[in-house]
Protein backbone atom coordinates (compact mmCIF):
# COMPACT_ATOMS: atom_id res chain seq x y z
CA UNK A 1 0.00 0.00 0.00
CA UNK A 2 2.51 2.87 -0.93
CA UNK A 3 1.42 6.24 -1.53
CA UNK A 4 1.91 7.80 -4.82
CA UNK A 5 2.73 11.63 -5.00
CA UNK A 6 -0.93 12.23 -5.81
CA UNK A 7 -2.18 10.46 -2.84
CA UNK A 8 0.17 12.71 -0.77
CA UNK A 9 -1.20 16.02 -2.49
CA UNK A 10 -4.56 15.36 -1.56
CA UNK A 11 -3.70 14.30 2.09
CA UNK A 12 -1.98 17.71 1.93
CA UNK A 13 -4.92 19.49 1.34
CA UNK A 14 -7.33 17.16 3.48
CA UNK A 15 -4.87 18.36 6.49
CA UNK A 16 -4.81 21.74 5.09
CA UNK A 17 -1.42 21.97 5.07
CA UNK A 18 -0.20 24.32 1.73
CA UNK A 19 3.09 21.86 0.40
CA UNK A 20 4.69 22.66 -2.58
CA UNK A 21 6.36 20.96 -4.31
CA UNK A 22 9.43 20.20 -2.80
CA UNK A 23 7.79 19.10 -0.02
CA UNK A 24 5.23 16.86 -1.73
CA UNK A 25 8.38 15.05 -3.10
CA UNK A 26 10.25 14.25 0.16
CA UNK A 27 6.74 13.69 2.27
CA UNK A 28 5.82 11.28 -0.22
CA UNK A 29 9.59 9.46 0.23
CA UNK A 30 9.17 10.10 4.14
CA UNK A 31 5.68 8.87 4.73
CA UNK A 32 6.24 5.68 2.73
CA UNK A 33 9.43 4.98 4.89
CA UNK A 34 7.02 5.54 7.67
CA UNK A 35 4.53 3.43 6.03
CA UNK A 36 6.56 0.07 5.30
CA UNK A 37 7.66 0.02 8.81
CA UNK A 38 3.62 0.19 10.35
CA UNK A 39 2.65 -2.23 7.15
CA UNK A 40 3.73 -4.74 9.58
CA UNK A 41 1.19 -4.65 11.76
CA UNK A 42 -0.62 -6.31 8.49
CA UNK A 43 0.67 -9.85 10.09
CA UNK A 44 -0.40 -9.59 13.40
CA UNK A 45 -3.79 -11.79 13.57
CA UNK A 46 -6.80 -9.52 15.43
CA UNK A 47 -9.35 -11.94 15.00
CA UNK A 48 -12.50 -11.48 17.40
CA UNK A 49 -10.22 -8.73 18.88
CA UNK A 50 -12.58 -5.59 20.27
CA UNK A 51 -10.42 -2.23 19.39
CA UNK A 52 -9.42 -0.13 22.99
CA UNK A 53 -9.98 3.66 22.49
CA UNK A 54 -9.08 4.18 26.31
CA UNK A 55 -6.24 2.81 28.04
CA UNK A 56 -8.66 2.41 31.43
CA UNK A 57 -11.71 1.77 29.19
CA UNK A 58 -13.55 4.75 30.72
CA UNK A 59 -16.50 6.24 29.18
CA UNK A 60 -17.34 10.08 29.21
CA UNK A 61 -18.66 11.45 32.36
CA UNK A 62 -22.09 12.79 32.29
CA UNK A 63 -22.48 15.89 34.29
CA UNK A 64 -25.80 18.20 35.15
CA UNK A 65 -26.39 20.36 31.58
CA UNK A 66 -25.30 24.09 33.53
CA UNK A 67 -23.30 26.39 33.01
CA UNK A 68 -20.00 26.36 34.47
CA UNK A 69 -17.68 28.72 32.50
CA UNK A 70 -17.64 32.35 33.10
CA UNK A 71 -17.19 34.33 29.67
CA UNK A 72 -13.67 35.51 28.80
CA UNK A 73 -14.14 36.59 25.20
CA UNK A 74 -12.28 39.45 25.84
CA UNK A 75 -9.38 37.43 27.00
CA UNK A 76 -9.75 34.86 24.35
CA UNK A 77 -9.65 37.53 21.36
CA UNK A 78 -6.74 38.97 22.59
CA UNK A 79 -4.54 36.52 21.25
CA UNK A 80 -6.46 36.18 17.91
CA UNK A 81 -4.22 37.60 14.70
CA UNK A 82 -7.18 39.99 13.72
CA UNK A 83 -10.85 40.88 15.87
CA UNK A 84 -12.97 43.90 15.67
CA UNK A 85 -16.06 44.40 17.59
CA UNK A 86 -15.79 41.24 19.46
CA UNK A 87 -15.89 39.01 15.87
CA UNK A 88 -12.69 36.99 14.53
CA UNK A 89 -11.87 38.50 11.58
CA UNK A 90 -11.14 36.38 8.31
CA UNK A 91 -11.01 36.42 4.60
CA UNK A 92 -13.98 37.77 2.92
CA UNK A 93 -15.80 34.43 2.11
CA UNK A 94 -18.95 35.53 0.34
CA UNK A 95 -18.52 38.01 -2.90
CA UNK B 1 22.72 25.13 46.60
CA UNK B 2 22.61 23.50 42.65
CA UNK B 3 23.36 20.24 43.73
CA UNK B 4 20.65 19.63 46.54
CA UNK B 5 17.54 17.45 45.64
CA UNK B 6 14.50 18.61 45.96
CA UNK B 7 13.93 17.39 49.17
CA UNK B 8 16.89 18.41 50.92
CA UNK B 9 16.33 22.21 49.59
CA UNK B 10 13.01 21.62 51.59
CA UNK B 11 14.82 20.67 54.52
CA UNK B 12 17.25 23.87 54.27
CA UNK B 13 14.56 25.84 53.82
CA UNK B 14 12.93 24.69 56.35
CA UNK B 15 16.02 25.28 58.34
CA UNK B 16 17.17 28.70 56.96
CA UNK B 17 20.07 27.47 56.10
CA UNK B 18 18.91 29.93 53.16
CA UNK B 19 15.93 31.72 51.70
CA UNK B 20 13.95 30.69 48.51
CA UNK B 21 15.03 34.21 47.45
CA UNK B 22 18.47 33.13 47.44
CA UNK B 23 17.98 29.85 45.99
CA UNK B 24 15.53 31.46 43.16
CA UNK B 25 18.76 34.15 42.76
CA UNK B 26 21.55 31.79 42.34
CA UNK B 27 19.77 28.79 39.96
CA UNK B 28 18.54 32.57 37.87
CA UNK B 29 22.40 32.93 37.49
CA UNK B 30 23.06 29.41 36.55
CA UNK B 31 20.83 29.66 33.68
CA UNK B 32 21.81 32.69 32.74
CA UNK B 33 25.45 31.70 32.34
CA UNK B 34 25.20 27.97 31.57
CA UNK B 35 22.03 27.79 29.44
CA UNK B 36 23.53 28.87 26.21
CA UNK B 37 25.01 25.76 26.44
CA UNK B 38 22.37 23.37 26.52
CA UNK B 39 19.50 25.53 25.26
CA UNK B 40 17.24 23.96 27.93
CA UNK B 41 14.95 27.15 28.71
CA UNK B 42 12.08 29.00 25.68
CA UNK B 43 11.17 31.10 28.30
CA UNK B 44 13.19 32.85 31.55
CA UNK B 45 10.50 34.49 34.10
CA UNK B 46 13.17 35.89 36.22
CA UNK B 47 11.07 38.70 37.64
CA UNK B 48 7.72 36.45 38.49
CA UNK B 49 9.98 33.91 39.74
CA UNK B 50 11.83 36.08 42.12
CA UNK B 51 8.24 37.43 43.20
CA UNK B 52 7.17 33.76 44.22
CA UNK B 53 10.21 33.21 46.36
CA UNK B 54 9.77 35.94 47.81
CA UNK B 55 5.94 35.51 48.87
CA UNK B 56 7.24 31.51 50.03
CA UNK B 57 9.93 33.37 52.28
CA UNK B 58 6.98 35.58 53.60
CA UNK B 59 4.98 32.74 54.27
CA UNK B 60 7.92 30.52 55.89
CA UNK B 61 8.78 33.54 58.32
CA UNK B 62 4.96 33.71 59.48
CA UNK B 63 5.51 29.50 60.74
CA UNK B 64 3.76 28.21 57.29
CA UNK B 65 5.52 24.89 55.70
CA UNK B 66 4.76 22.26 53.57
CA UNK B 67 7.30 20.31 51.55
CA UNK B 68 7.58 22.03 48.09
CA UNK B 69 7.08 25.90 49.94
CA UNK B 70 9.80 28.11 47.86
CA UNK B 71 11.05 25.12 45.73
CA UNK B 72 11.98 26.11 42.57
CA UNK B 73 10.75 24.11 39.23
CA UNK B 74 10.45 25.01 35.72
CA UNK B 75 7.99 23.48 33.54
CA UNK B 76 7.68 22.34 29.55
CA UNK B 77 6.50 24.46 27.61
CA UNK B 78 3.25 22.83 26.74
CA UNK B 79 1.70 23.78 30.02
CA UNK B 80 -0.56 26.76 29.99
CA UNK B 81 0.91 29.18 32.08
CA UNK B 82 -1.35 32.44 32.46
CA UNK B 83 0.44 35.64 31.24
CA UNK B 84 3.31 33.49 29.98
CA UNK B 85 4.08 32.58 26.57
CA UNK B 86 3.27 28.92 25.96
CA UNK B 87 4.67 27.92 22.51
CA UNK B 88 4.72 23.90 22.62
CA UNK B 89 7.92 24.95 20.84
CA UNK B 90 6.35 25.66 17.56
CA UNK B 91 6.13 29.07 15.41
CA UNK B 92 2.73 28.05 15.37
CA UNK B 93 2.60 29.21 18.98
CA UNK B 94 5.18 31.23 19.39
CA UNK B 95 3.18 34.63 20.27
CA UNK B 96 0.62 32.96 22.14
CA UNK B 97 -0.08 33.96 26.21
CA UNK B 98 -1.95 31.38 27.73
CA UNK B 99 -5.02 32.82 29.14
CA UNK B 100 -5.14 30.34 32.15
CA UNK B 101 -3.14 27.68 34.09
CA UNK B 102 -3.14 23.90 33.62
CA UNK B 103 -4.54 22.06 36.66
CA UNK B 104 -0.77 21.14 37.04
CA UNK B 105 0.51 24.26 37.28
CA UNK B 106 -1.88 25.50 39.30
CA UNK B 107 -1.53 22.75 42.10
CA UNK B 108 2.35 23.12 42.00
CA UNK B 109 1.51 27.12 42.57
CA UNK B 110 -0.61 26.32 45.36
CA UNK B 111 2.20 24.01 46.81
CA UNK B 112 4.22 27.07 46.93
CA UNK B 113 6.52 26.03 44.05
CA UNK B 114 8.64 29.15 42.55
CA UNK B 115 8.55 28.94 38.80
CA UNK B 116 11.93 29.61 36.62
CA UNK B 117 10.27 29.40 33.46
CA UNK B 118 9.09 27.35 30.34
CA UNK B 119 11.72 24.41 28.69
CA UNK B 120 12.16 23.45 25.31
CA UNK B 121 11.07 20.48 23.35
CA UNK B 122 10.42 18.36 20.31
CA UNK B 123 7.65 20.49 18.85
CA UNK B 124 3.90 19.72 20.27
CA UNK B 125 5.69 16.93 22.06
CA UNK B 126 6.80 15.08 18.90
CA UNK B 127 9.82 14.01 18.53
CA UNK B 128 12.13 11.79 20.99
CA UNK B 129 15.52 14.15 20.78
CA UNK B 130 14.74 17.59 20.92
CA UNK B 131 15.85 18.32 17.59
CA UNK B 132 11.73 19.16 16.48
CA UNK B 133 11.98 22.80 18.35
CA UNK B 134 11.39 25.91 16.73
CA UNK B 135 13.74 27.39 18.96
CA UNK B 136 16.35 24.73 18.40
CA UNK B 137 17.58 21.34 19.79
CA UNK B 138 18.36 20.67 23.47
CA UNK B 139 22.15 19.06 24.16
CA UNK B 140 22.73 16.66 26.47
CA UNK B 141 25.30 17.97 29.27
CA UNK B 142 26.60 15.07 29.62
CA UNK B 143 28.10 15.43 25.53
CA UNK B 144 26.90 18.83 24.50
CA UNK B 145 27.55 17.04 21.10
CA UNK B 146 24.21 14.35 22.00
CA UNK B 147 20.84 14.32 22.07
CA UNK B 148 19.27 14.58 25.86
CA UNK B 149 16.20 12.89 24.40
CA UNK B 150 12.53 14.09 23.80
CA UNK B 151 10.10 15.09 23.88
CA UNK B 152 10.97 16.47 27.31
CA UNK B 153 14.17 17.91 26.20
CA UNK B 154 14.55 20.87 27.85
CA UNK B 155 13.28 19.48 31.20
CA UNK B 156 16.19 16.82 31.12
CA UNK B 157 18.71 18.78 30.15
CA UNK B 158 17.87 21.66 32.63
CA UNK B 159 17.89 19.41 35.66
CA UNK B 160 20.86 17.25 34.59
CA UNK B 161 22.93 20.68 34.15
CA UNK B 162 22.03 21.57 38.15
CA UNK B 163 19.78 24.60 36.65
CA UNK B 164 16.57 23.92 38.38
CA UNK B 165 16.32 20.93 40.85
CA UNK B 166 13.12 19.16 38.98
CA UNK B 167 10.59 19.95 36.17
CA UNK B 168 7.34 18.79 34.57
CA UNK B 169 7.26 16.54 31.58
CA UNK B 170 5.03 14.46 30.03
CA UNK B 171 5.04 11.28 28.36
CA UNK B 172 2.91 9.62 25.21
CA UNK B 173 5.62 7.55 24.08
CA UNK B 174 8.26 7.81 26.54
CA UNK B 175 8.68 11.46 26.24
CA UNK B 176 9.61 11.54 29.93
CA UNK B 177 11.42 8.39 30.53
CA UNK B 178 13.64 8.14 27.43
CA UNK B 179 15.36 11.88 28.23
CA UNK B 180 15.42 11.08 32.13
CA UNK B 181 17.28 8.11 30.67
CA UNK B 182 19.57 9.87 28.87
CA UNK B 183 20.72 12.33 31.28
CA UNK B 184 20.76 10.16 34.43
CA UNK B 185 17.45 11.39 35.83
CA UNK B 186 14.92 9.80 37.25
CA UNK B 187 11.41 10.38 35.60
CA UNK B 188 8.00 8.65 36.02
CA UNK B 189 5.23 8.50 34.52
CA UNK B 190 2.31 7.95 36.05
CA UNK B 191 -1.20 5.75 35.11
CA UNK B 192 -3.06 7.32 32.48
CA UNK B 193 -5.19 9.73 33.94
CA UNK B 194 -3.67 9.97 37.45
CA UNK B 195 -2.71 13.24 36.68
CA UNK B 196 -5.10 16.13 34.92
CA UNK B 197 -4.61 16.82 31.19
CA UNK B 198 -6.50 20.45 31.75
CA UNK B 199 -4.07 22.65 30.28
CA UNK B 200 -1.78 20.80 28.70
CA UNK B 201 -1.54 20.92 24.93
CA UNK B 202 -3.14 18.00 23.73
CA UNK B 203 -0.55 16.02 21.17
CA UNK B 204 -2.26 12.08 21.26
CA UNK B 205 -5.17 12.07 23.95
CA UNK B 206 -5.10 9.09 24.90
CA UNK B 207 -1.50 8.56 25.69
CA UNK B 208 -0.77 12.21 27.23
CA UNK B 209 0.24 12.08 30.69
CA UNK B 210 1.60 14.82 32.75
CA UNK B 211 4.95 13.59 34.93
CA UNK B 212 8.51 14.26 36.29
CA UNK B 213 12.01 14.24 35.78
CA UNK B 214 13.81 14.87 39.02
CA UNK B 215 17.04 13.71 40.41
CA UNK B 216 15.82 10.73 42.82
CA UNK B 217 12.08 8.60 43.43
CA UNK B 218 11.80 10.95 46.51
CA UNK B 219 11.31 13.83 44.77
CA UNK B 220 9.53 12.36 42.07
CA UNK B 221 7.02 11.25 45.16
CA UNK B 222 6.91 14.24 46.56
CA UNK B 223 5.88 15.63 42.83
CA UNK B 224 3.66 13.50 42.20
CA UNK B 225 1.79 14.00 45.58
CA UNK B 226 0.82 17.49 45.13
CA UNK B 227 -0.43 16.64 41.52
CA UNK B 228 -2.03 13.53 41.31
CA UNK B 229 -6.05 13.29 41.77
CA UNK B 230 -9.39 13.58 40.14
CA UNK B 231 -10.12 16.67 37.88
CA UNK B 232 -13.34 17.41 36.36
CA UNK B 233 -12.11 19.86 34.10
CA UNK B 234 -10.06 16.56 32.17
CA UNK B 235 -12.93 14.43 30.63
CA UNK B 236 -10.25 11.32 31.03
CA UNK B 237 -9.01 11.95 34.57
CA UNK B 238 -9.03 9.09 36.67
CA UNK B 239 -11.36 8.86 39.58
CA UNK B 240 -9.04 7.16 42.14
CA UNK B 241 -7.83 7.41 45.58
CA UNK B 242 -4.21 9.00 45.52
CA UNK B 243 -1.82 6.68 47.62
CA UNK B 244 0.76 8.45 49.87
CA UNK B 245 3.76 8.19 47.64
CA UNK B 246 6.69 9.61 50.35
CA UNK B 247 5.21 7.08 52.74
CA UNK B 248 5.70 4.08 50.33
CA UNK B 249 9.48 4.57 49.70
CA UNK B 250 10.59 3.67 52.90
CA UNK B 251 8.95 -0.12 52.73
CA UNK B 252 11.60 -3.10 51.94
CA UNK B 253 11.87 -4.86 49.03
CA UNK B 254 11.36 -8.17 50.64
CA UNK B 255 8.58 -10.13 48.50
CA UNK B 256 8.41 -8.44 45.47
CA UNK B 257 8.14 -10.33 41.97
CA UNK B 258 9.93 -8.24 39.40
CA UNK B 259 9.49 -10.18 35.80
CA UNK B 260 11.50 -9.55 32.82
CA UNK B 261 10.43 -9.76 29.55
CA UNK B 262 12.17 -11.92 27.29
CA UNK B 263 11.35 -9.75 24.33
CA UNK B 264 13.18 -6.71 25.76
CA UNK B 265 16.76 -8.43 26.16
CA UNK B 266 17.73 -9.47 22.31
CA UNK B 267 19.53 -8.41 19.61
CA UNK B 268 18.35 -4.58 19.25
CA UNK B 269 19.51 -3.67 22.83
CA UNK B 270 23.03 -2.45 23.22
CA UNK B 271 25.32 -4.98 24.80
CA UNK B 272 26.30 -2.67 27.06
CA UNK B 273 23.27 -1.51 28.12
CA UNK B 274 22.11 -5.22 29.01
CA UNK B 275 25.35 -5.61 31.32
CA UNK B 276 24.05 -2.61 33.37
CA UNK B 277 20.48 -3.98 33.77
CA UNK B 278 21.43 -7.13 34.77
CA UNK B 279 23.78 -5.29 37.38
CA UNK B 280 21.04 -3.28 38.84
CA UNK B 281 18.73 -6.99 38.82
CA UNK B 282 21.68 -8.52 40.67
CA UNK B 283 21.23 -5.44 43.19
CA UNK B 284 17.51 -5.63 43.22
CA UNK B 285 18.10 -9.23 44.16
CA UNK B 286 20.32 -8.39 47.34
CA UNK B 287 17.57 -6.20 48.38
CA UNK B 288 15.23 -9.00 48.47
CA UNK B 289 13.19 -8.98 45.42
CA UNK B 290 12.85 -11.57 42.99
CA UNK B 291 13.03 -12.12 39.46
CA UNK B 292 11.17 -14.51 36.77
CA UNK B 293 10.87 -14.13 32.88
CA UNK B 294 7.79 -13.26 31.71
CA UNK B 295 6.43 -12.70 27.84
CA UNK B 296 4.89 -9.50 26.40
CA UNK B 297 4.79 -11.19 23.04
CA UNK B 298 2.94 -8.18 21.19
CA UNK B 299 5.91 -6.06 21.65
CA UNK B 300 7.34 -6.09 18.26
CA UNK B 301 4.22 -4.14 16.79
CA UNK B 302 4.22 -1.71 19.61
CA UNK B 303 6.12 1.27 17.40
CA UNK B 304 3.77 0.28 14.69
CA UNK B 305 0.70 0.71 17.02
CA UNK B 306 1.70 3.62 18.82
CA UNK B 307 2.57 5.82 15.56
CA UNK B 308 -0.65 5.12 13.77
CA UNK B 309 -3.02 6.06 16.62
CA UNK B 310 -0.94 8.65 17.70
CA UNK B 311 -0.46 10.53 14.52
CA UNK B 312 -4.32 9.98 13.96
CA UNK B 313 -5.10 11.18 17.70
CA UNK B 314 -2.45 14.28 16.70
CA UNK B 315 -4.03 14.75 13.34
CA UNK B 316 -7.24 15.60 14.63
CA UNK B 317 -6.15 17.60 18.03
CA UNK B 318 -4.04 19.86 15.55
CA UNK B 319 -6.82 20.73 13.19
CA UNK B 320 -7.62 23.33 15.40
CA UNK B 321 -4.65 25.58 14.68
CA UNK B 322 -6.27 27.38 11.64
CA UNK B 323 -4.65 30.93 11.86
CA UNK B 324 -8.06 32.46 13.33
CA UNK B 325 -8.98 32.30 16.67
CA UNK B 326 -5.39 32.41 17.82
CA UNK B 327 -1.29 31.10 17.29
CA UNK B 328 0.23 32.03 13.74
CA UNK B 329 -1.44 33.94 10.89
CA UNK B 330 0.69 34.09 7.16
CA UNK B 331 0.97 37.23 5.59
CA UNK B 332 -1.44 38.79 3.26
CA UNK B 333 -4.17 35.63 2.67
CA UNK B 334 -5.80 36.11 -0.51
CA UNK B 335 -8.78 33.78 0.66
CA UNK B 336 -10.09 31.61 3.76
CA UNK B 337 -8.74 28.66 2.45
CA UNK B 338 -5.36 30.35 1.14
CA UNK B 339 -4.97 31.17 5.37
CA UNK B 340 -5.39 28.06 6.65
CA UNK B 341 -3.06 26.09 3.95
CA UNK B 342 -0.69 28.44 4.06
CA UNK B 343 -0.40 29.67 7.79
CA UNK B 344 -0.21 25.64 9.03
CA UNK B 345 2.59 25.12 6.12
CA UNK B 346 4.80 28.25 7.56
CA UNK B 347 4.41 27.14 10.92
CA UNK B 348 4.60 23.68 11.71
CA UNK B 349 7.39 21.90 11.33
CA UNK B 350 8.49 19.15 8.89
CA UNK B 351 7.83 15.98 12.31
CA UNK B 352 4.64 17.11 13.03
CA UNK B 353 3.49 18.08 9.46
CA UNK B 354 4.68 14.35 8.79
CA UNK B 355 2.60 13.25 11.53
CA UNK B 356 -0.63 15.01 10.50
CA UNK B 357 -0.46 13.69 7.23
CA UNK B 358 0.04 9.96 8.45
CA UNK B 359 -2.52 10.51 11.18
CA UNK B 360 -5.51 11.74 7.91
CA UNK B 361 -4.01 8.94 6.24
CA UNK B 362 -5.30 6.07 8.86
CA UNK B 363 -8.36 7.95 9.41
CA UNK B 364 -9.41 8.53 5.71
CA UNK B 365 -12.14 6.84 3.76
CA UNK B 366 -10.97 3.21 2.41
CA UNK B 367 -7.96 3.12 4.67
CA UNK B 368 -9.39 3.30 8.53
CA UNK B 369 -9.87 -0.42 8.68
CA UNK B 370 -6.61 -1.29 7.60
CA UNK B 371 -4.71 1.19 9.77
CA UNK B 372 -6.43 2.91 12.86
CA UNK B 373 -9.34 -0.10 13.71
CA UNK B 374 -6.22 -2.44 13.25
CA UNK B 375 -4.18 -0.62 15.35
CA UNK B 376 -6.34 -0.43 18.05
CA UNK B 377 -6.85 -4.19 18.11
CA UNK B 378 -3.61 -4.76 18.83
CA UNK B 379 -3.38 -1.97 20.97
CA UNK B 380 -5.61 -4.03 23.44
CA UNK B 381 -3.61 -7.55 22.86
CA UNK B 382 -0.55 -4.96 23.89
CA UNK B 383 -2.94 -4.27 26.93
CA UNK B 384 -3.70 -8.13 27.51
CA UNK B 385 0.23 -8.60 27.50
CA UNK B 386 0.76 -7.02 30.51
CA UNK B 387 -2.57 -8.15 32.29
CA UNK B 388 -1.40 -11.60 32.17
CA UNK B 389 2.10 -10.30 33.24
CA UNK B 390 1.16 -8.75 35.91
CA UNK B 391 -1.21 -12.05 37.04
CA UNK B 392 2.40 -13.60 37.93
CA UNK B 393 4.66 -10.56 38.71
CA UNK B 394 4.41 -6.89 40.54
CA UNK B 395 6.26 -5.09 38.54
CA UNK B 396 7.98 -5.62 35.10
CA UNK B 397 11.87 -4.21 34.33
CA UNK B 398 13.87 -3.94 31.65
CA UNK B 399 16.22 -1.35 29.66
CA UNK B 400 14.58 2.26 29.03
CA UNK B 401 16.14 2.52 25.90
CA UNK B 402 18.17 -0.42 23.26
CA UNK B 403 20.78 2.58 22.75
CA UNK B 404 22.64 5.68 24.39
CA UNK B 405 21.53 9.23 23.48
CA UNK B 406 22.30 9.83 19.89
CA UNK B 407 24.70 12.19 17.98
CA UNK B 408 22.79 15.45 17.11
CA UNK B 409 21.12 15.32 13.73
CA UNK B 410 22.13 11.27 13.54
CA UNK B 411 18.87 10.36 12.94
CA UNK B 412 17.29 13.77 11.54
CA UNK B 413 16.53 12.22 8.04
CA UNK B 414 15.13 8.51 9.03
CA UNK B 415 12.30 9.28 10.91
CA UNK B 416 11.77 6.03 11.72
CA UNK B 417 15.35 5.33 12.76
CA UNK B 418 14.13 7.34 15.81
CA UNK B 419 10.75 5.94 16.32
CA UNK B 420 12.12 2.19 16.53
CA UNK B 421 14.33 4.21 19.53
CA UNK B 422 10.96 4.17 21.20
CA UNK B 423 10.27 0.43 21.17
CA UNK B 424 10.80 -0.21 25.37
CA UNK B 425 8.53 2.84 25.89
CA UNK B 426 5.60 3.12 24.32
CA UNK B 427 3.98 0.17 25.64
CA UNK B 428 2.88 1.38 28.79
CA UNK B 429 1.58 4.29 26.93
CA UNK B 430 -0.75 1.82 24.71
CA UNK B 431 -1.17 0.06 27.92
CA UNK B 432 -2.20 2.92 30.10
CA UNK B 433 0.28 1.68 32.89
CA UNK B 434 3.23 3.89 34.59
CA UNK B 435 6.32 3.79 34.11
CA UNK B 436 9.59 5.23 35.67
CA UNK B 437 13.05 5.26 34.16
CA UNK B 438 15.85 5.45 37.14
CA UNK B 439 19.82 5.96 36.04
CA UNK B 440 21.90 2.78 36.91
CA UNK B 441 25.14 3.17 34.75
CA UNK B 442 27.27 5.13 32.48
CA UNK B 443 28.65 3.55 29.86
CA UNK B 444 31.59 6.34 27.92
CA UNK B 445 30.42 8.65 29.83
CA UNK B 446 26.95 8.43 29.04
CA UNK B 447 24.22 7.77 31.19
CA UNK B 448 22.07 4.72 31.50
CA UNK B 449 18.94 4.17 31.97
CA UNK B 450 16.56 0.90 33.85
CA UNK B 451 12.77 1.00 33.20
CA UNK B 452 10.24 -0.18 35.42
CA UNK B 453 6.70 -0.60 34.63
CA UNK B 454 3.94 -1.47 37.31
CA UNK B 455 -0.08 -1.88 37.11
CA UNK B 456 -2.54 0.42 36.97
CA UNK B 457 -2.36 2.92 39.82
CA UNK B 458 0.46 1.49 41.38
CA UNK B 459 3.04 4.80 41.20
CA UNK B 460 3.89 4.02 45.02
CA UNK B 461 5.56 0.75 43.68
CA UNK B 462 7.65 2.50 41.07
CA UNK B 463 8.44 4.62 43.53
CA UNK B 464 9.66 1.97 46.62
CA UNK B 465 12.12 0.12 44.04
CA UNK B 466 13.68 2.90 43.09
CA UNK B 467 13.99 4.70 46.23
CA UNK B 468 15.49 0.99 47.33
CA UNK B 469 17.89 1.10 44.69
CA UNK B 470 18.79 4.81 45.16
CA UNK B 471 19.31 3.85 48.92
CA UNK B 472 22.12 1.49 47.67
CA UNK B 473 23.14 2.64 44.47
CA UNK B 474 24.58 6.47 43.31
CA UNK B 475 24.11 6.83 40.10
CA UNK B 476 21.49 9.20 40.36
CA UNK B 477 24.03 11.73 42.25
CA UNK B 478 26.41 11.78 39.26
CA UNK B 479 26.61 15.57 37.54
CA UNK B 480 27.67 15.95 34.06
CA UNK B 481 31.36 17.65 34.11
CA UNK B 482 31.14 21.05 33.50
CA UNK B 483 27.57 21.57 35.22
Amino acid sequence: MALERCDVEKLAYLARLGLDDAQLDSSTASLNTVLDMINAMQAVNTDNVTPLANPLEATQRLRTDTVTESNQRDDYQALAPAVENGLYLVPKVID
Amino acid sequence: MHQLTLANISKALAAKQFSAHELTTHLLARIKQLDPQVNSFITVTEDAALQQAQAADQLRSEGQSSALLGVPLAHKDLFCTQGVRTSCASKMLDNFIAPYNATVIEKLNQAGCVSLGKLNMDEFAMGSSGETSFYGASKNPWDLERVPGGSSSGSAAAVAARLVPAATGSDSGGSIRQPAAFTGLTGIKPTYGRISRWGMTAYASSFDQAGFLAHNAEDCALLLQATAGFDERDSTSAQQPVDDYPAALTQPLQGIRIGLPKEYFDDRLDARIGDAVHTAIEQLKQLGATFVEVSLPSLPHAVATYYVIASAEASTNLARFDGVRFGYRCEAPKDLEDLYLRSRNEAFGEEVKRRIMMGTYALSTGYYDAYYLKAQKIRRLIKNDFTNAFEQVDLILGPTTPNLPWQLGAKANDPVAAYLEDIYTVPANLAGIPGLSMPAGVIDGLPVGVQLQAPYFQEARLLQVAHQFQQHTDWHTRTPAGF
